[in-house]
């Protein structure tokens, strides 16, 4: 299978807070670092091992500017076989939309079987697979958490839904997959395998070379203003007090709701 | 035309944002088993008896939503299914994962996001001047009363030329294990704030003084340190509680989505700006290791 | 004739021997290289006490005499068994030994079979827990030597033929048969304790003889010949006494891991590829998931990762054979082929991003000292003395009260120093030691830049890992002290005032202070200081016998098989020793044991403190 892997750079936001730039057009960045996208490296596993099983290769394609090509780089240190870098300042302030044109126009650069993309980014909002599945008027399955050969044509992969129950689905191929956490366990990648992939080269490629001039912040449908901080706390009663006293307060609560049999 | 497609109970929620957002439209319900709906809606649409897999739904829509429609979908693992592909057939704007709205103004639709798990929200203005797909957050809007009497229009019929290139093929139930956390009154709830997986006995001695069960956020499943019935979201279950204690539980929108019917809920988290707080009734700001011995041993002495 | 027969049956069994260990050397001769020649004069020291005196096999008191027995037994029966095998051959050949030596071996002869005999019960009928699987072997092997002890006593009282036939064919039979399983130890255990390792605390290179890691198509432990020479010696000479396996604190709480097990399965994975008899088999991979059937992993991925390297089984196997290298050479397999578990994932990238394993802000890495006068390298401010905080005390809020301690006692003490800052990295210890070397050297390069920028003279630590770290791994240091040592030091500098407290105080060594760094003393000298303060020992499981909190460093991101935690293990063997304190003078033991005493429901009862925390309220 020739499988595209579509992949995000995002600031690591598990341990650090995001915060709110002064001027309220952006998240504060100066002590952020960035890393691949969760769903997209379990996307990028689940495609390595597609090809360990099957044959082909894995080509890995992100939308950025030079930044994102460390990350196209961690993830041809894992087992892509090539990666594509999509950088032109004319794509900034993309909608899902204008970003999934973009893609449509990087999958058409070659004869790609299936494209496989994260579920979801911490600064998205899981639309970009489903818009190039369209697009490129493919079948599409999102939330993707199992994925199997049925016959020469077909895959039987499960979706993950509501009740931690499983859709399972048969889908004709070429087709778009958004991938769910869980799917696999990627595997690690560390400083020397990164060394190992760093003379290979990484294409670069801008919106003359993709053809693609409809996309960017002046065809977006869709557009952020601003960012702001939601009022905290703004339901929650606050207890204060030491411990015993907090633990007293919590009791009485519980028991008066009748939550102590 | 305001469509509203009823997978489940949110479209009541979401007949309550149509009339918010557009006051006096049409609205239509659409779907595979939404005939008692009529008290809800100008005109419910009923596409026959299937199992709702979006890749046969998209071409059905696209071939009978008429052109510059607005259609709203619940954001959940359906809508984001259906939602991103359908846009692009209708030539719509897609506007995901709503939280709030801040009205129209011309042909300019404007919406609150949430990003980062939460930790910030963002304004968003959408240009819906040749229609929108919405999908928006459980819980945002109150789910309607009856106040129509609408009319039902069978569109079954549009189904038999579609051959969907993805076709259903069985449902996998989780496994139930020896609980059942959605019958629960009362659950003790964890999440990743725990830290370790031995501190879990602190929250069981906890629930087993209290008499609840224990339930736990998807970070304690994907570690492995409980089983996957005990979790509460929308990729684990859905649970209607009257006393829902969220120990260590940030409270992302997935968690929150699994507790329904507004139980009186009350967190304890070491981060004073968890977003638990926000959904919370009553909030304590501790750390689980030294709080809950010191509760447990007080529920006890309560008893 | 009968001469003809024995020299038929010498050599057929010098034949068969000599065969059989040319074959047993093969896989060594393939083994990745290992320089063990260094230092003579320690290594014949070293033969002198563990072999020929036998030093830790009384640690284990009745096996250990029992041994002891057998040992010096058999080294006098050497000589009259040649003696007999050559007499054979040559009639009234005599190597004229003596009449002290014949009462001597009489004795010997006597000695060894009573042993033989208790040990063949203890065996079959009183096995210790320690002991799993083999007893047919081991019972077989004492039946051999009985015979042979037997039989020579008869022939030297009667001359017996048969006596003497018996002696003789028993005699090669046993040469043979020991190289098959674990009794190639009297063979190898002299070469293994010879070849042991000199240094401790410190890990091996990846490869020796190499330095530029990028020209090695693959790191660490993959297929069987990646182990060392020495390394295969070792799986040689396990005798499966199962001491190892008793005081690996993983194997107590049901980690699956058993050291022994390593040494054992890895040498039946030898046998088998290299057997007696036919060419060598195809290669099964050392380590990775599935297990059990054919083809499957000699080794279990979890049962690698499960090791906290506390080193309590290097310090109690009895002929040196050695674990946390080759545990630390199977995890840079691992993770040079991205095996490493999930829950190690994150921790690793940031600490390769940031520096710590939280990926916290590096500009925070000296906030615990924001209210306190002290001196930071990153605001240009300099000192005699360094101290190297590490990532655990810099960021967690309880350790952090740790630092304060320290920089609190060394400005006591009159000491000068000033702490890095934010340029300040991980120490990078427990990234050596679950297999990233690669990420291990980034984080010692850019502290050891740090560390010479600052112009210090030496450095202080309060976190064992960083003193293993800095004293074992980095080159080029100046010298390191933990803060127990400059205590000691200085304790004249220092007014102790008398503890207000009747509670009972024990003292837990933490593994990279003690056993890795041999100091015991310092801190309990720095404890026994404070006028009033009643310290008990957990006895038997104190010094060199501590037993491991949990362990540090990335450990506490790993989530093992277990059934209870180290630290559960330990805190209950402070209360057996009627401690109501447990002192330490490791942030991760603090951090475990304070969890471990929540855990185990002691929480009022018993409590734990830093050893700086304590000097410090105490002076």
């Amino acid at each position: 299978m020739e499988i595209l892997v579509c992949v995000k750079r995002v600031p690591d936001s598990a341990e650090n807070e995001i915060s709110v730039s002064s001027d309220g057009r952006d998240i504060k960045r100066e002590d952020l670092v960035y890393s691949v996208n969760e769903w997209d490296n379990y996307a990028v596993e689940e495609a390595i091992q597609i090809v360990e099983r099957e044959g082909g290769n894995v080509t890995v394609v992100s939308i950025g500017d030079a930044g994102a090509e460390e990350i196209v780089r961690r993830e041809m240190a894992m087992g892509a076989n090539q990666g594509v870098l999509i950088t032109d300042p004319a794509f900034e302030g993309s909608d899902g939309l204008g970003t999934a044109k973009v893609l449509k126009a990087a999958a058409n650069r070659a004869k790609y079987d299936l494209i496989l993309t994260g579920a979801q980014a911490d600064d998205g909002a899981g639309q970009v697979g489903g818009m190039l599945a369209a697009l490129l008027d493919w079948p599409y399955a999102s939330l993707v958490n199992r994925i199997e050969r049925k016959d020469d044509a077909t895959l039987r992969i499960g979706r993950e839904i509501e009740g931690g129950n499983q859709e399972i689905n048969d889908i004709d191929t070429p087709c778009v997959l958004s991938i769910q956490t869980g799917i696999n366990e990627p595997r690690y990648v560390g400083i020397r395998g990164i060394r190992k992939v760093a003379s290979l080269e990484v294409p670069v490629l801008d919106s003359a070379a993709l053809g693609v001039n409809d996309a960017g912040a002046a065809a977006a449908k869709v557009r952020r203003v601003d960012y702001f901080v939601p009022e905290l706390g703004a339901g929650a009663e606050m207890l204060e007090g030491s411990t015993e006293e907090l633990a007293d307060k919590v009791v009485g609560l519980l028991k008066a709701k009748g939550a102590i049999k | 035309m305001i469509f509203i497609y009823a997978s489940d109970d949110t479209a009541l929620e979401l007949a309550t944002a149509a009339e918010t957002l557009f006051p006096g439209e049409k609205r239509i319900a659409i779907g595979t088993k939404c005939n008692e709906l009529l008290a809800y809606f100008d005109e419910v649409w009923s596409l026959g008896e299937f199992y709702p897999n979006a890749e046969l739904l998209r071409p059905l829509l696209t071939a009978i939503v008429p052109s510059g429609s607005i259609v709203l979908l619940p954001h959940n693992t359906f809508g984001l299914d259906l939602g991103p592909g359908l846009s692009v057939k209708l030539g719509a704007a897609y506007v995901p994962d709503v939280v709030g709205f801040d009205g129209i103004e011309g042909a300019t639709l404007k919406a609150v996001r949430q990003e980062y798990a939460g930790q910030v929200s963002a304004h968003v203005h959408c240009d819906i001047s040749r229609g929108a797909v919405i999908t928006i957050r459980s819980g945002i809007f109150r789910a309607a009363e009856p106040s129509k009497t609408g009319q039902l229009i069978d569109h079954s019929a549009a189904v038999a030329g579609i051959t969907p290139r993805r076709r259903f093929v069985e449902l996998i139930q989780a496994e139930s294990g020896d609980v059942d956390i959605t019958k629960e009154e009362v659950l003790v709830s964890v999440g990743r704030g725990i830290g370790d997986k031995e501190n879990l006995a602190l929250v069981e001695e906890l629930s087993e003084a209290m008499g609840a069960a224990l339930a736990c956020s998807r970070p304690i499943v994907d570690a492995k340190w409980l089983d996957k019935p005990r979790q509460v979201g929308t990729s684990g279950q859905t649970v209607k509680p009257k006393v829902y204690l969220a120990l260590g539980i940030s409270g992302s929108f997935q968690h929150l989505g699994g507790i329904k019917g507004n139980p009186f809920l009350l967190a304890v988290n070491k981060n004073p700006k968890a977003p638990i707080f926000q959904a919370a009734s009553v909030g304590v700001v501790a750390d689980l290791v030294e709080f809950l011995p010191v509760l447990t041993e007080k529920v006890r002495a309560a008893k | 004739m009968t001469q003809l027969f024995f020299l038929l049956v010498a050599l057929a069994g010098l034949g068969t021997f000599t065969w059989i260990i040319v074959r047993r050397v093969q896989p060594l001769l393939h083994a990745a290289p290992d320089p063990r020649f260094n230092d003579i004069p320690r290594r014949i020291q070293l033969v002198l006490k563990l072999w020929l005196a036998q030093w830790r096999q009384p640690r284990y008191l009745l096996a250990g005499v029992l041994h002891i027995v057998v040992f010096f037994g058999f080294l006098i029966l050497a000589a009259r068994s040649t003696e007999l095998v050559i007499l054979g051959i040559v009639p009234d050949f005599s190597l004229h030994l003596g009449r002290w030596y014949d009462i001597t071996k009489e004795i010997a002869g006597l000695a060894v079979l009573a042993a033989v005999v208790i040990l063949a019960i203890r065996r079959a009928f009183f096995r210790p827990a320690r002991y799993t699987g083999h007893t047919t072997e081991a019972l077989l092997v004492l039946g051999m030597i009985a015979t042979l002890m037997v039989s020579e006593l008869v022939y030297s009282r009667t001359g017996s033929l048969a006596a003497y036939t018996i002696h003789d064919i028993t005699f090669f039979t046993f040469l043979c048969f020991l190289p098959m399983g674990k009794h190639f130890h009297v063979i190898t255990s002299l070469f293994n304790v010879f070849f042991m390792r000199l240094r401790p605390g410190n890990v091996k290179p990846v490869k020796y003889g190499v330095t530029d890691l990028d020209s090695l198509p693959s790191l660490g432990v993959k297929k069987f010949e990646d182990f060392t020479w020495k390394h295969i010696l070792d799986f040689y000479s396990c005798a499966d006494c199962g001491r190892c396996s008793d005081r690996c604190p993983a194997n107590r709480v049901k980690r699956p891991l058993s050291p022994r097990n390593i040494s054992i399965k890895c040498r039946e994975a030898a046998f088998a590829q290299y057997p007696i008899v036919g060419v060598r088999q195809a290669p099964s991979p050392v380590v990775g998931a599935g297990q059990g059937q054919a083809g499957a992993p000699v080794l279990h991925e979890d049962e690698i990762w499960s090791c906290t390297t506390c080193g309590a089984c290097e310090e109690e196997c009895p002929i040196g054979i050695e674990y946390i290298d080759k545990i630390v050479d199977l995890r840079r397999g691992m993770v040079d082929d991205g095996l490493v578990p999930q829950s190690l994932q994150k921790p690793m990238s940031a600490l390769e991003k940031r520096g710590n394993p939280w990926g916290k802000l590096e500009k925070n890495r000296a906030a615990w000292a924001a209210k306190m006068d002290v001196k930071l390298v990153e605001k240009g401010e300099t000192a005699e003395t360094l101290y190297f905080v590490d990532s655990m005390t810099s960021y967690d809020d309880r350790m952090q009260k740790i630092a304060q301690a320290t920089a609190r006692v060394l400005a006591k003490a009159s000491v000068d120093f000033a702490v890095i800052g934010k340029d300040e990295k991980d120490s990078g210890h427990d990234v050596r030691r679950f297999g990233e070397e690669m990420l291990f050297e980034a984080l010692k390069e850019q502290n050891a830049e740090a560390i010479r920028s600052s112009e210090a003279k030496k450095i202080v630590v309060s976190d064992p890992h960083a003193l293993n770290a800095l004293r074992n791994d980095y080159d080029g240091m100046p010298p390191v002290q933990h803060i127990s040592e400059v205590i000691a030091e200085n304790v004249n500098k220092l007014t102790f005032k008398p503890l207000d407290s009747a509670k009972t105080y024990t003292y837990h060594d933490p593994c990279y202070l003690g056993r890795h760094n041999n100091t015991y003393d310092a801190p309990r000298t720095a404890i026994d200081c404070i006028p009033g303060l009643k310290r008990v020992e957990m006895k038997g499981n104190c010094r060199d016998r501590s037993f491991c909190c949990g362990g540090g460093g990335l450990m506490l991101f790993y989530e093992p098989e277990e059934e209870q935690r180290m630290g559960v293990v330990r805190v209950r063997q402070a209360a057996d020793a009627g401690a109501d304190v447990i002192v330490t003078a490791c942030p991760f033991c603090l951090t475990n044991i304070e969890d471990a005493i929540k855990v185990a429901g002691l929480e009022g009862k018993m409590e734990a403190i830093d050893l700086v925390e304590l000097v410090d309220q105490q002076t």
